[in-house]
């Protein structure tokens, strides 16, 4: 049943068995990559206690981690790459614009209350 | 390729086929869901991070409060929840490949894999209903309240309860009886409670205490003789709390309970082993960030603190209110984020069971394309993409 009044976008992304053989191997090398990322992760979280002084540096690996993990799993996984530059962008920017906003804002003033509590008690 | 032409003319651009990004009305609008989804699991995991922030060094460390697997027992940091984490990766990956195999409109393709895709879903709910059962339980040491005010969560090898000998009959048990069942539930109740003595003198102790500072307060004005008495009372009263501080200072390691018919049993428990102090929240002597208190010392402390016969010392594991890891928050979001996940993972199961049954009966089929496996597959990723900031932020950091 094909209706002339609109436009089946989703047939422009069917592809043949030559494309799919390509296709899946890049899903299985991500696959190794996000798995191996994960076992990295809980290696240092299991090893490098947060007393230790290399902390703060394990800290930062952790969050870099884990965008590279969500940028495979949005960009691949979610085929949010294949899709048009500004359909990416529409998604993206306003998300990143008001999540990096409230992260500082947020994170800054607990520190400050967070001081409070330590001079003046809870 | 058996789509339509997409190039341009000002009659399609403006009569309203046209989607300036390519893309069908309902994976749109998926996305836009995501976004707003999104942002509401952002806005919990930034309360969280506000929240612990605050809170300092108070907050529980992810290792040393996730350190267990079933049938292997503790010692085991993040283990679970990495492979909870691969679950769900592997899950993830046999979604995109039931949409892959559905842009070749491979139907026993899509089928297979999309139930690989729903039994991983259910074996991560699985996970996290274990997850949560450990984390409401507790260890079976918990959290001590010491005797300097300060809280402290306690590390190591608990040592096995072998049986209670009841030394002072009670409404069912008769002397010398053994008891064999339900050790530990009995152990932590009677903590909880504060029914956990140093000694049988130390409770007979406590009652004569009570029954002296009872005698006292009773008005005997005019009652000849009464002045004499209290003086005696008093007398009393003080070498009874000589005694007392006597037995308290003699270390104890297990102590005995009033069980719940009444009667006093000596705990027989074998000793444990690497036993640590790690202080949450900051009394006179021991403070937050200070070094963490080892072996006999804390051998001392501990089952000192239990074994005060004084109740609300000790909390075992976790509810709304309060739990043995930390702050009364943490809880509270711990039940939170990965519950509200874990209904997430829940719906997104469902969800695929239902889009499975439509795949079995060749509704997509018909329609030339299986986009409808995009879409819950875009959801059923976002369940992913979410637990791998949770995994980092609550669990890691």
């Amino acid at each position: 049943m094909l209706r002339d009044d609109l436009i089946e976008y989703s047939l422009n992304s069917h592809h043949s068995e030559e494309a799919g053989k390509k296709i899946r191997k890049k899903i299985f090398l991500v696959t190794i990559l996000l798995t191996s990322i994960t076992i990295v992760e809980v290696l240092l979280g299991a090893f490098i206690h947060q007393s230790s002084s290399m902390w703060a540096f394990v800290k930062w690996t952790f969050v870099a981690l884990t965008i590279l993990k969500a940028g495979y799993i949005v960009m691949v996984f979610m085929h949010l790459g294949d899709e048009k530059k500004w359909m990416r962008n529409v998604i993206l920017v306003p998300y990143f614009l008001f999540v990096a906003y409230l992260i500082f804002i947020a994170l800054w003033e607990a520190l400050e209350v967070g001081n409070a509590f330590a001079t003046y008690g809870n | 390729m058996a789509g339509h032409a997409v190039e341009l003319d000002s009659k399609t651009l403006w009569g309203g086929k046209e989607s300036p990004f390519s893309t069908s009305y309902g994976k749109l609008m998926m996305w836009f869901f995501l976004v707003s989804d999104a942002l509401t699991f952002t806005g919990l995991l930034i309360a969280y991070g506000y929240t612990r922030h605050s809170a300092q060094d108070a907050w529980p460390i992810g290792e040393e409060t996730f350190n267990s697997m079933p049938f292997l027992g503790h010692g085991y940091p993040l283990l679970y929840v990495a492979l909870m984490t691969f679950i769900l990766i592997v899950s993830s990956v046999t979604m995109v490949l039931a949409v892959e195999a559905g842009h070749r409109m491979d139907k026993s393709g899509v089928i297979k894999w999309m139930i690989a895709t729903i039994i991983g879903g259910f074996f991560f709910v699985g996970s996290q209903a274990w997850e949560w059962s450990h984390f409401i339980h507790g260890s079976e040491f918990g959290k001590i309240e010491l005797a300097d005010g300060s809280q402290a969560i306690v590390k190591g090898h608990f040592g096995e309860i072998e049986s209670f000998t009841v030394l002072k009959e009670g409404k069912h048990l008769k002397k010398g009886e053994i008891v064999k069942s339900d050790l530990l539930h009995q152990f932590q109740h009677a903590a909880e409670t504060g029914k956990i003595f140093r000694s049988e003198a130390m409770i007979s102790n406590l009652n004569n205490q009570r029954n002296i500072i009872a005698a006292l307060k009773k008005d005997t004005t005019g009652v000849p003789g009464s002045a004499e008495k209290a003086i005696s009372l008093k007398a009393n009263l003080i070498s009874l709390e000589k005694e007392l501080a006597l037995i308290k200072s003699k270390p104890v390691t297990a102590g005995v309970l009033i069980l719940h018919d009444g009667s006093i049993a000596k705990i027989n428990k074998k000793s444990d082993e690497h036993l640590m102090l790690v202080t949450k929240k900051s009394g006179n002597t021991f403070k937050v960030g200070g070094e963490p208190i080892k072996d006999k010392k804390a051998e001392e402390l501990y089952y000192g603190a239990l074994t005060e016969g004084t109740a609300n010392k000790v909390v075992y594991g976790a509810n709304l209110k309060q739990n043995e890891y930390g702050p009364q928050q943490y809880g509270q979001f711990f039940f939170f984020i990965t519950g509200f996940h874990g209904f997430h993972v829940f719906s997104g199961v469902v969800i695929n069971i239902i889009i499975c049954i439509g795949v079995v009966l060749g509704t997509y089929h018909k329609r030339g394309h299986y986009e409808m496996i995009e879409k819950t597959g875009l959801y059923w990723h976002f369940v992913d993409l979410v637990w791998v900031f949770v995994f980092t932020f609550f669990y890691l950091i």
